[in-house]
């Protein structure tokens, strides 16, 4: 959910740009990051664990923890609480630990 | 303080040509002064060394914006009387930025992560997905801090947050953390960020704080009281309850033993569980150059060994800010202004200019740490320049064996 009125704080959002998480369609602004544009649209699950397979979200929203790993654009291990969100993105939840691409 | 001899440091991390590819070292780009990190204290040392006259300072940053920690602070800052009391963090961070921008000798680049600290001085970071070096003749480490975890049953459920992250999605992207919520540690980060939650409409269910006392101001404590907020003392969680996120928090109050109650347990329903259960510094790089450590509750747990002069058992490293021990934002600008008049001393062998700025700058950091509410800090200072009470370096095993 996004803050529209807040007593100290104004925010000045980017442009309007659309992505995907697992095919489905999210709005997004300009300047955000993949997690926080998630977050925004009620998606709090952002990856499995490795071992016991247990959800994880978003923790440290600053890349010190790796609870936030995904797969963008087909690259995994991505940190989306760091990586800002783009036009056309095409977010989806990992599978496993991910391989390196030539 | 004995300086590890070249020879040691060497065998120590390695011989990185193998590791790294580093090349010809002539090929390397050299500068007078790397400073890691664009918080309070980076900043401020970037911004010292400049007035002073370097000519050639690099200050890295890994986030695409400066200020650290005080870009998240709406609240008006506590700090020293005549350094910024009042101002709130954002604004700050604001005139740091400005200053840094405006000095010609100071090339900042963000989202550019430093990776290590290598032999014979070189600095890798990663910038535009490439890995790339530098050669600072000195360099001054300022990477704030990280969080610490509460081990509790299911802890790692989605919507269970460090505090820092609600600050993050919070007051930085404006976008709230869930709607009901329970606040563990009333600190002054727990108060804090309970007060900001509830100006961005959110409720709050409870503060937990598992020792006797509010550990944060009073000013803040009364405010949330007023909201009609209980601060619960001699509470802690006992365990967070969900599917796929948080739906449950057990809460539970302790006896004087730190032991669970039994029969005290109270279920909450919430959607987010917020920790704010203090904050440790930020030594990774500080570690993989090698320097020694030492265990310094007082400081915020394992912190650098370093001098007076702020320099670590590394040669030419310095250390500031939070990375060397958790304080709070006027400290972590002095003691990066304090770093900055070391180096460059160092670099350009001092003066008497130079040697008044350090007794107005140390002044001040004195004055910020007397009395009784800088006496944890004192004590923990003393041990972390090798006062024989300090605890032993846990990371010495580690460091012989990473080679
Ligand atoms: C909720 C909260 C409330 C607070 N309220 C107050 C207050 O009222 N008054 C007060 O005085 N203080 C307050 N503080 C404390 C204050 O914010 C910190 O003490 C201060 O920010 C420390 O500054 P710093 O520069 O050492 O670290 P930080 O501000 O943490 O900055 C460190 C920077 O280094 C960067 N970095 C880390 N590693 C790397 C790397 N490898 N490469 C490149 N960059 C890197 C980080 O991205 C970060 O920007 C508060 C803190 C919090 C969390
Ligand atoms: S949430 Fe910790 S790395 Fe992204």
């Amino acid at each position: 959910m996004r803050i529209k009125d807040h007593p100290v704080l104004d925010f000045k959002r980017g442009k309007e740009i659309k992505f995907t998480f697992n095919g489905r369609e999210i709005k997004a602004y300009e300047g955000e990051t993949i997690a926080a544009a998630l977050h925004a649209a009620g998606v709090k699950e952002l990856k499995k664990s490795l071992k016991h397979d247990r959800p994880r979200g978003l923790f440290c929203a600053i890349g010190n923890c790796s609870s936030c790993f995904m797969e963008v654009d087909g690259e995994p291990n991505v940190k989306t609480c760091v990586i800002e969100v783009k036009e056309g993105m095409e977010v989806n939840t990992q599978q496993g630990k991910g391989e390196l691409s030539g | 303080m004995d300086k590890v001899d070249k020879m040691d440091r060497a065998d120590k991390m390695g011989n990185l040509d193998k590791v790294h590819k580093m090349g010809n070292l002539d090929e390397i780009e050299r500068i007078e002064l790397a400073v890691v990190g664009g918080g309070p204290a980076g900043l401020a040392a970037a911004v010292k060394a400049a007035e002073l006259g370097l000519e050639s300072i690099v200050l890295f940053e890994r986030d695409n914006f400066l200020g650290g920690q005080l870009v998240k602070q709406t609240h008006q800052f506590f700090g020293s009387k005549d350094q910024y009391a009042g101002t709130r963090g954002i604004d700050i961070a604001e005139e740091l930025t400005d200053k840094v921008r405006k000095e010609a000798a100071i090339e900042v680049k963000t989202g550019a992560v430093v990776q290590g600290y290598y032999e014979d001085a070189v600095i890798g970071y990663l910038e535009d997905e490439r890995f790339q070096k530098v050669k600072p003749e000195k360099t001054i480490i300022a990477t704030g801090a990280a969080e610490k975890m509460l081990s509790f049953p299911n802890n790692d459920l989605p919507g269970i947050y460090g505090a820092g992250a609600v600050q993050t999605l919070m007051n930085q992207y404006g976008i709230l953390p869930g709607e009901e919520i329970l606040m563990i540690g009333a600190g002054n980060i727990g108060l804090i960020v309970t007060y900001q939650l509830l100006q961005a409409g959110v409720k709050v269910k409870a503060v937990v704080e598992a020792t006797d006392k509010i550990g944060g101001y009073a000013v803040h404590a009364t405010k949330i009281r007023r909201a009609g907020i209980p601060i619960l003392t001699k509470h802690t969680i006992k365990e967070a309850r969900g599917d796929s996120k948080v739906e449950e928090a057990v809460i539970c109050q302790l006896d004087e033993n730190w032991n669970i109650i039994p029969g005290t347990e109270e279920i909450l329903e919430i959607d987010t569980i917020c920790l704010a259960v203090g904050l440790t510094p930020k030594i990774d790089l500080a570690l993989q150059a090698g320097c020694q450590m030492a265990y310094v509750p007082e400081l915020g747990g394992d912190v650098p060994v370093r001098d007076e002069d702020l320099e670590m058992t590394e040669e030419n490293i310095y250390i500031a800010g939070d990375a060397g021990g958790i304080e709070e934002a006027t400290a972590a600008i002095l003691e990066g202004e304090l770093a900055a008049i070391n180096a460059v001393r160092a670099i350009s062998g001092g003066g008497s200019d130079l040697e008044a700025v350090y007794a107005e700058v140390s002044e001040k950091l004195a004055d910020l740490r007397r009395g009784p509410v800088g006496e944890e800090i004192r004590s923990g200072l003393k041990k972390a320049r090798g006062d024989e009470n300090a605890g032993r370096d846990r990371y010495s095993r580690q460091r012989r064996y990473s080679k």
